[in-house]
């Protein structure tokens, strides 16, 4: 099934541009069948509920290189559900049937990246998915020609590019020591003595560390994602910064380094910087997408932490917090664009009583606001205490501390935005405003509920994850 | 099977570093985009010529050729998004000035 | 000097030239210089096919795209670069002292470096490797292609007005 996860949303963009020309508004409802289809019959497998091995000889006529594990899994998965609650969003969000043609097209090609990312077994081939995510993210962002889309965009391109030179100069140097750049070769050059092994991975780190938004590399990451229309900064915030970044950090952990000393403390360290920063750096926006970028930049550098902790643990803990900010990130772009839409602006400075007058996006990003606060029995309280617990197994206290006493600054700066744009009395230039409509709601109730849910089923959830990871 | 290589990798090194440190010096001092992409260009090219190098003191031309023409679709791709950024942003404030951006602080 | 060793000081000094020129026009050309240089040098080291990839793609294309920036985004008449000429040299001079000097330091570096050389018999034709192992990437340019396709389309083109 694994080159069909890559053919498949390859077949669907071909359709999407054979159409003819007034047939064009069904090519963002080819992208939801593609996301959709993905979320289900991957995540059906490994709960034991389908089997689809009869496809093997598919994979085995066409002989690229890609496996998928479960790992894989947490990826397209989540790439799913990130899609497809952009793609609901890009009906309200993009004014003209031709933006939402091109995004339609861009979400496809990014997906393509994105399944090929997590299916990879070589480093090369995964700076080429990375490359082919990135570029349609850049177009993502400048799809509403705004002034600000293109400061944004143009900082996210050099520093995007200054990555891919230092991932490309670590890849030369494993082929001069190794002679190959599969994970197999990576680990028995690893194995082997000397330093040049360790420079070209601690080159590849920093790239990866660019292309994921961690400090001190932070600095594009709000640019573009308030920058960029609405609907694309759902899908960024949600999938693409994580699976260009986090994700790879994710598989190395897993495959290359397992226990190795010197990247588990480039872990613990690179995280909690990056946590603390982006959590401090939150507090201070009084525009409410600039917040949810900084706090993005912040649950990422609690991923990067929890690679840091126990081998076993810390992976799992990594996995769940991925999936969750997906979830829950989403979710918060999604009422970010339901507000602005409604508004006209995003500066909670303006802002103030819509609860009343916005009960469902209100109660979503409450939901989610909690949840990546980490409060219980939402899922993110489970994914932080695992990571903490990871953290505690290998005596790492002082970061685990960390950890604990940024989540209450996280808490801080949500409750912060909800009593800013929704308690209160409504002010009088709101008086119109009204609940959105269906499309943008429907995404963020989902969102809402799987966030709910995966956190009463956790025990169930858990066993999958442990199960699942070796 | 191991090998030390000759001291020619040194010489190449060398030459890698100097295009290196041209191409971020270019980026770094410049305040007009073109000029920033104009090293972006440099740096890409010093890292080819790294992988070439690689590939020819490693005895891996075949894969490392390979690796550069991947390399070559994807950065003639990157330049040309970048020019298309660039000009968007002159529309939209007639000057190619990175100091006349006021809106985003990073 | 050999020759692999001039060649390689031409690239550097185009490389420095197109930094360090005031006129953008000239640092065009001095990138496509370099381009080709760097396409030569990859010719000497045994590269032929990616040398004249590079050769036509970058020293050609690229070319082409920054030219037609330039001519879609100047403004200035020719004395306000005089103006700027100063302001320039005072942020690059150091440049090709750094280099000099960097260029001296590396050559007294003497550390040894471990090789690791294929297997007997191992693949050495770049079109069957390129073709039969490395499918993915061709996969991936396509997907790259498709993506500038679309980014052209998007950057380029307005609505009810083609400006390229």
């Amino acid at each position: 099934m694994s080159h069909l996860l890559l053919l498949v949303p390859f077949a669907a963009l071909i359709l999407a541009n054979l159409l003819p020309r007034s047939a064009r508004p069904a090519a963002t409802g080819i992208a939801l069948g593609v996301l959709a289809l993905q979320t289900v019959a991957v995540a059906l497998p490994p709960l034991g509920l389908a089997d689809w091995s009869a496809l093997n000889p598919v994979d085995t006529a066409i002989g690229l290189h890609v496996s998928m594990d479960n790992l894989s899994v947490l990826l397209l998965v989540s790439a799913g559900l990130a899609g497809m609650a952009s793609i609901f969003a890009a009906g309200p969000g993009l004014k003209t049937p031709r933006e939402r043609f091109l995004f339609a097209n861009l979400v496809l090609v990014a997906l393509i990246g994105i399944n090929g990312i997590s299916m990879v077994r070589d480093l090369f081939s995964l700076y080429v998915f990375i490359e082919v995510t990135a570029i349609a993210t850049f177009i993502l962002v400048v799809l509403r020609h705004g002034v600000e889309a293109y400061e944004g965009a143009w900082k996210y391109v050099i520093l995007s590019a200054v990555a891919s030179v230092l991932m490309l100069a670590s890849i030369a140097l494993f082929i001069l020591v190794e002679g190959g750049v599969s994970l197999s070769a990576i680990t028995h050059a690893l194995a082997s003595p000397g330093p040049i092994p360790w420079i070209a991975t601690a080159l590849f780190l920093c790239g990866l560390f660019i292309k994921g938004g961690l400090v001190p590399f932070h600095g594009w990451l709000a640019d573009a994602y308030s920058a960029a229309p609405a609907p694309s900064s759902i899908f960024m915030a949600g999938i693409v910064t994580k699976a260009s970044g986090v994700f790879a950090l994710m598989r190395l952990s897993q495959s290359v380094f397992v226990d190795a000393l010197p990247t588990r403390w480039i872990f613990l360290v690179v995280g909690a910087v990056t946590l603390v920063i982006g959590a401090f750096l939150a507090l201070t926006q009084s525009d409410m997408k600039r917040m949810l970028a900084y706090s993005s930049v912040s649950q990422i550098g609690y991923i990067v932490l929890a690679l840091g902790g126990s081998p076993q643990l810390g992976i799992v803990a990594a996995a769940l917090h991925f999936f969750n900010h997906a979830v829950s990130k989403s979710q918060l772009f999604a009422n970010a664009q339901a507000i602005e839409e409604q508004l006209g602006t995003i500066s909670m400075d303006r802002m103030g009583g819509l609860g009343s007058r916005m009960p469902v996006t209100a109660g979503t990003s409450a939901v989610a606001s909690l949840s990546i606060a980490g409060l219980p029995p939402l899922a993110g309280f489970w994914s932080k205490l695992l990571i903490v617990i990871a953290l505690w197994q290998v005596g790492q206290y002082v970061f685990a501390a960390i950890a604990i006493l940024t989540s209450l600054v996280t808490l801080g700066y949500f409750l912060s935005l909800q009593r800013r744009v929704f308690f209160g009395v409504p002010l009088a230039e709101w008086a119109n405003v009204r609940e959105v409509r269906g499309r943008l709601l429907t995404p963020a109730l989902a969102l809402s509920l799987i966030t709910v849910a995966v956190g009463l089923v956790f025990p169930l959830v858990l066993s999958l994850l442990l199960g699942g990871s070796r | 099977m191991t090998i030390e290589i000759p001291q020619s990798f040194w010489l190449y090194f060398t030459f890698f570093t100097l295009l290196l440190v041209d191409g971020v010096w270019c980026m770094l001092a410049t305040y007009n985009l073109l000029r920033m992409l104009i090293g972006l260009e440099i740096l890409m090219k010093s890292v080819t010529f790294f992988l070439i190098v690689a590939g020819y003191l490693g005895h891996r031309m075949a894969l490392a050729q390979a690796m550069v023409i991947t390399v070559i679709v994807i950065e003639v791709v990157v330049v040309v998004i970048a020019a298309g950024v660039i000009l968007g942003f002159f529309r939209a404030h007639n000057s190619l000035n990175i100091r006349h951006t006021r809106n985003l602080k990073g | 000097m050999t020759l692999m060793t001039i060649l390689l000081v031409l690239l550097v000094l185009a490389a420095l030239w197109a930094s360090m020129t005031t006129l953008l026009l000239r640092a065009t050309i001095a990138l496509a210089l370099a381009s080709a240089m760097l396409a030569v040098v990859m010719y000497a080291l045994g590269a032929t096919i990616a040398a004249v990839l590079e050769l036509s793609v970058c020293a050609g294309l690229i070319s082409v795209v920054f030219v037609s920036v330039i001519s879609l985004t100047q403004r200035k008449p020719f004395k306000d670069y005089v103006v700027r000429r100063m302001s320039r040299l005072t942020r690059f001079w150091p440049l090709p002292l750094v280099l000099i000097a960097a260029g001296v330091a590396l050559t007294f570096v003497r550390a040894p470096i471990q090789v690791a050389l294929p297997a007997a018999g191992a693949e050495e034709d770049v079109r069957v490797v390129l073709w039969n192992l490395r499918q993915l990437d061709l996969f991936g340019q396509i997907l790259i292609l498709l993506a500038g396709v679309i980014g052209v389309l998007v950057l380029f083109k307005r609505e009810g007005k083609d400006d390229n």
